[in-house]
């Protein structure tokens, strides 16, 4: 005996049986990142105040990364409906742009990724904070560090920093950083504020420094879950771009012996495709606005 | 899924349309935030701000769940796992909310050198 | 019900049928699920052994502190160095040993042998279909489990040793403690947990789609109800511990501070960490994995001891639906009882009722699952084999770990018990004599199908009374032991509490108990000889079945042909009936089977 309903729908539950698999698999994956989405409220409610980093990342990428999977999410159903009509070479197109959506996306994310490695915090003794970028001389050439932290200092025992801060509006009250008193504001603005030219560079003595870090995923429990959630969510994203990438490749032989089975995991792909895109509609706002 | 194989044309156009929404959806939470004149986190307060995204969020998953991923006509057995799942998942997030809330002597505050709670002197004596 | 798929996939079957996969295709990377199911049950069986050594290790340890360890003393002082010099039992190692015991009788043992191996074994065959929903996802899932195996063994080889912070895991203990074992261990659980899951959705699809024309839902063998419960407790309840297990694998790796609180001191110093971060948070998301676990170990042997229990008595199992109906609550109210296992942890007094109370609601479907069991028996025309003793034995067994959960399930009592050994008494009365025993159960009663040949009766007359007696010769005294105060996790057995007295300390008896305690452990591992010499000897030299059905069973897996073949049922097949239909009235044989059709037709 073959295994029945791999195709056609069981009378009595009226489903084949991927169908109700990728349910179920998606089930769990609700519950998976439920636990993640769990985590970051409670972390978020329970964060001291002044530690959540929010307001660090750049929003119009994150827009722009939204609307890409967004349109991929319309392609992918729009590839089914071909196929239903029987229009394969709609459908190959539409899985193209997907495929290329869900590529676009993760190159976005990988520099997005590197953008935040090379950039930094500063936690000073006297209590202030900046954000920044820290360059550094390889032999008469200027290059951006990555990774760096406080360990890194006193490993390669660098007595001083080159920091270039950011605006110093991040520093108004109810951002990221607590708010401050008259004495700490009026210390910072000498380092990080000098009048209308921001990014002034300065230095900074190692020993003034009381902690020092990148925003990686170690910099505080907001990169951490950004960083986790984020990465999960790309793998997601490249998985199924792989399964998607398998049905437009290998697709063509299935859809002339097995039409019917090849349009059930077109739906398939598209409904675990979908769902990537709807914890990406949730990790959005979270993440970058709020 | 062979109720939806006529009209498919139909169809077509229901899910141009919702990716529309989205896309306004998205444009609209970006709004929220990045233009001086609407940041709601600084004008209306991180509630409102809150309330507002994750409104402007749900609505744009359900109607991915709805439309692209069909649960607006589903067979019953997928809500029933749907339904559970959900179901659950709120249970994780709201006991383990309220059990964490529900802590005697969470209020206290706690020397960071020492790690002793700091017991406010009893006044009037 | 269709039965047009099944012609025209028949003539596919056939074909199918004659291809020769080869040996590597046939047994090693099969998608057969009954050479799945005896991979799972060959490494699940291995484990628990490996398990039961461990135990063994730790029960001398406990018994004579600083002595030796007899036989085995130089191989460990070889392969764990240090931690085992000159075969003495470290306290660092007794944690690993303790972290591990706990993790691999879990995770490596009861579950892949109840849920995956019996699952998949049986499954398939009662309901009536020709294999597992997605036989390739199947074999994805059984490799999944081996890859998390191998790095779980891996761990013990590493130079730190394999993680030493308990089954549980507890943050920031497991985070901060130096050395890679912990690592492994979290790698090892992904890959665990996604066999995990991948099993469990090709079970309960398999469940839902592929029952036989006729098997309607109360038609299925409550063993099928049992796996589909278990089923949706694995899918929906590991995954959060997949979440909390990535968040700790960050935390070890990449420095991050999910688990770890603002100003945490390690080693007198502080952490070179962010902080902010929440040790209930790990608790939380543990838990609700962890406490569906305890009913993930239990469910496939109460149905294992269902179908055999019904077989036995020959008669139908009294309250089926019921039972049913008890399974579906306790599947459900299974997610919201999890932080019973956490009163100690500063929970307030609503949250801690709440979590009372629906501990204290989900015992009542327990009791109906044992309560009907037990009117079963009533009047029933019994047949004793090995298997029966075992699902007999399972249900005192059981009743006395269940009815023991209660104080602790009762905040104000739990701040006594707590960590002590009550709890693993209670525990194990749970798992040991009771899930084991179900399994036992299960391997006697199964064995004719998987080989063809009966396990030896003596053999396991002898292997089920020693084992009753030890199991409970171990246990028992537990309970004393912990209401007397002993905590779990000493490595010496709670030597340096000791009172004269016993006003402030230990009293002499209770530890004194240590020593009968490990004897009984030792006389247990040699009461599993039996066990090891029937299951080899009776594959080459059982005695023959002569039937397809040697105990005479109304379910479907024993109208397949002995072993099943590829594809199971040689014809296509059609149920008539409920599963436990013995000794009805009027009927030549005491039994009849689910696909023989109604006279009157």
């Amino acid at each position: 005996m073959d295994i029945p309903f791999t195709t056609k729908a069981r009378p009595d539950t009226g489903l084949y049986n991927a169908k109700l698999g990728i349910w179920l698999f998606l089930a769990s994956e609700v519950m998976l990142f439920g636990a993640f989405f769990s985590a970051y409220i409670l972390l978020r409610v329970g964060a001291d105040p002044g530690t959540w980093a929010h307001g660090l990342m750049n929003v119009p990428i994150g827009t722009f990364n939204t609307f890409v999977l967004i349109a991929s999410s319309v392609t992918v159903v729009m590839a089914w409906a071909a196929l239903k009509s029987r229009n394969y070479s709609l459908y190959r197109n539409c899985m193209i742009i997907t495929i290329m959506c869900a590529l676009g996306f993760l190159v976005v994310k990988s520099f997005e990724y590197a953008e935040k490695f090379r950039h930094y915090e500063v936690w000073m003794k006297d209590g202030s904070r900046m954000t920044g970028h820290i360059d550094y001389d390889d032999g008469g050439v200027k290059k951006h560090a990555y990774f760096w932290s406080t360990k890194t200092l006193i490993k390669k025992k660098i007595e001083s920093i080159s920091f270039t801060s950011d605006d110093a509006n991040q520093w108004a009250p109810g951002q990221y950083y607590p708010p401050m008193t008259k004495e700490q504001l009026e210390h910072v603005k000498k380092y990080a504020d000098k009048g209308p030219q921001h990014h002034a560079v300065v230095t900074i003595k190692s020993a003034d420094i009381q902690r020092l870090s990148a925003f990686v995923p170690a910099h505080s429990t907001f990169f951490a879950i950004y960083f986790t959630m984020t990465a999960l969510h790309g793998v997601h994203v490249l998985g199924g771009a792989i399964v998607l990438s398998y049905f437009l490749f290998r697709g063509r032989k299935m859809w002339q012996t097995d039409p019917d089975r090849f349009i059930n995991r077109i739906e398939v792909g598209g409904l675990f495709w979908h769902f990537v895109d709807l914890v990406w509609i949730f990790l959005f706002p979270i993440m970058y606005i709020l | 899924m062979s109720d939806h194989t006529h009209d498919i044309s139909k169809h077509r156009k229901t899910y141009i349309m919702v990716g529309a929404i989205l896309l306004v959806g998205t444009l609209l939470t970006f709004a929220l935030d990045h233009f001086e004149s609407i940041d709601l986190k600084k004008r209306a307060g991180m509630l409102v701000a809150t309330i507002a995204a994750l409104s402007i969020a749900t609505i744009k998953g359900g109607f991915v769940a709805g439309v692209f991923m069909h649960l607006n006509d589903e067979k019953k057995w997928i809500y029933w796992v749907m339904g559970f799942t959900a179901l659950f998942a709120i249970g994780m997030l709201g006991l383990t909310i309220w059990s964490m809330k529900d802590i005697p002597g969470q209020g206290n505050q706690f020397d960071r050198t020492t790690g002793l709670p700091i017991v406010e002197k009893v006044s009037g004596k | 019900m269709q039965t047009a798929p099944h012609i025209d996939i028949q003539h596919g079957a056939h074909e199918q049928g004659h291809e020769d996969l080869g040996f590597w295709r046939t047994y090693i990377f099969s998608t057969d699920h009954k050479v799945i199911g005896i991979q799972y049950g060959v490494m699940a069986l291995v484990f628990l052994f490996f398990g039961l050594m461990l135990m063994l290790a730790m029960r001398w340890q406990i018994a004579k502190p600083g002595e030796p360890i007899p036989f085995f003393g130089p191989t460990m002082a070889q392969i764990f160095g240090d931690v085992a010099a000159k075969g003495i039992m470290s306290p660092d190692l007794y944690n690993t040993f303790g972290a591990m015991h706990g993790t691999i009788m879990v995770f490596l043992a009861v579950v892949p042998l109840g849920f995956a191996a019996f699952g998949n074994y049986v499954v398939p065959l009662q309901i009536g279909a020709p294999d597992m929903a997605f036989p390739r996802v199947n074999m994805a899932s059984f490799w999944a489990f081996f890859v998390g195996c191998v790095i779980m063994v891996a761990s013990f080889f590493i130079p730190s040793g394999a993680a030493q912070f308990g089954w549980t895991s507890y943050s920031p203990g497991a985070t901060t403690t130096p050395g890679d074992g912990q690592t492994y261990w979290l790698i090892g659980m992904i890959f665990l947990i996604t066999s995990s899951l991948l099993g469990a959705v090709n079970f309960i699809v398999t469940i839902i789609q592929l029952r036989a024309p006729g098997m309607t839902w109360f038609r299925l063998p409550f063993f099928c109800w049992a796996q589909f419960v278990t089923a949706f407790l694995l899918l929906l309840a590991f995954p959060p511990l997949e979440t909390a297990g990535v968040m700790q694998l960050m935390d070890k790796l990449l420095g991050t501070s999910f688990f770890l609180p603002t100003g945490l001191f390690v080693g007198g110093n502080p952490a070179d960490i962010s902080g902010g971060g929440s040790p209930l948070l790990w608790q939380h998301l543990f838990w609700f994995l962890g406490h569906p676990e305890v009913y993930v170990l239990i469910l496939p042997a109460i149905g294992m001891v269902t179908e055999i229990i019904a077989n036995s008595i020959r008669k139908p199992i009294w309250g089926y639906k019921s039972m049913v109906y008890a399974l579906l609550v306790l599947g459900f109210l299974s997610f919201i009882v999890w932080a019973h296992h956490m009163y100690l942890t500063g929970m307030g007094t609503k949250i801690s009722t709440f979590f009372q109370a629906t501990t204290m609601i989900i015992s009542i479907p327990s009791v109906i699952l044992l309560t009907c069991l037990f009117i079963s028996l009533w009047g029933g025309a019994m047949r004793f084999r090995t298997h029966t003793l075992f699902a007999l034995a399972f249900l005192p067994m059981f009743g006395i770990g269940g009815l023991t959960g209660l104080p602790l399930g009762f905040n104000y009592s739990d701040i006594l018990l707590h960590d002590s050994y009550y709890v693993i008494a209670h525990f194990h009365y749970v798992v040991a004599p009771g899930t084991i025993f179900g399994l036992f159960a299960g391997i006697y009663y199964w064995y004719p199908k998987m080989t063809g040949r009966k396990m030896n009766e003596a053999l396991g007359r002898v292997h089920f009374w020693l084992s009753l007696v030890f199991m409970n010769l171990i246990f028992m005294p537990m309970f004393a032991q912990g209401m007397a105060g002993m905590s779990r996790r000493m490595s010496n057995g709670g030597a340096s509490y000791a009172s004269d007295d016993g006003v402030i300390g230990l009293t002499v008896e209770a530890i004194k108990s240590n020593t009968s305690i490990s004897h009984a452990a030792f006389a247990l591992a040699l009461a599993q000889i039996p066990f090891i010499i029937n299951f080899f000897w009776a594959m080459q030299k059982g005695e023959k079945v002569t039937s397809d059905n040697p105990w005479d069973s109304t379910t479907l897996e024993w109208q397949t042909p002995t072993p099943p073949p590829h594809g199971n049922f040689d014809k296509p097949i059609e149920i008539f009936r409920g599963p436990y239909e013995y000794s009805v009235p009027g009927h030549p044989v005491d039994f009849v089977p689910q696909n023989e059709p109604d006279k009157k037709n």
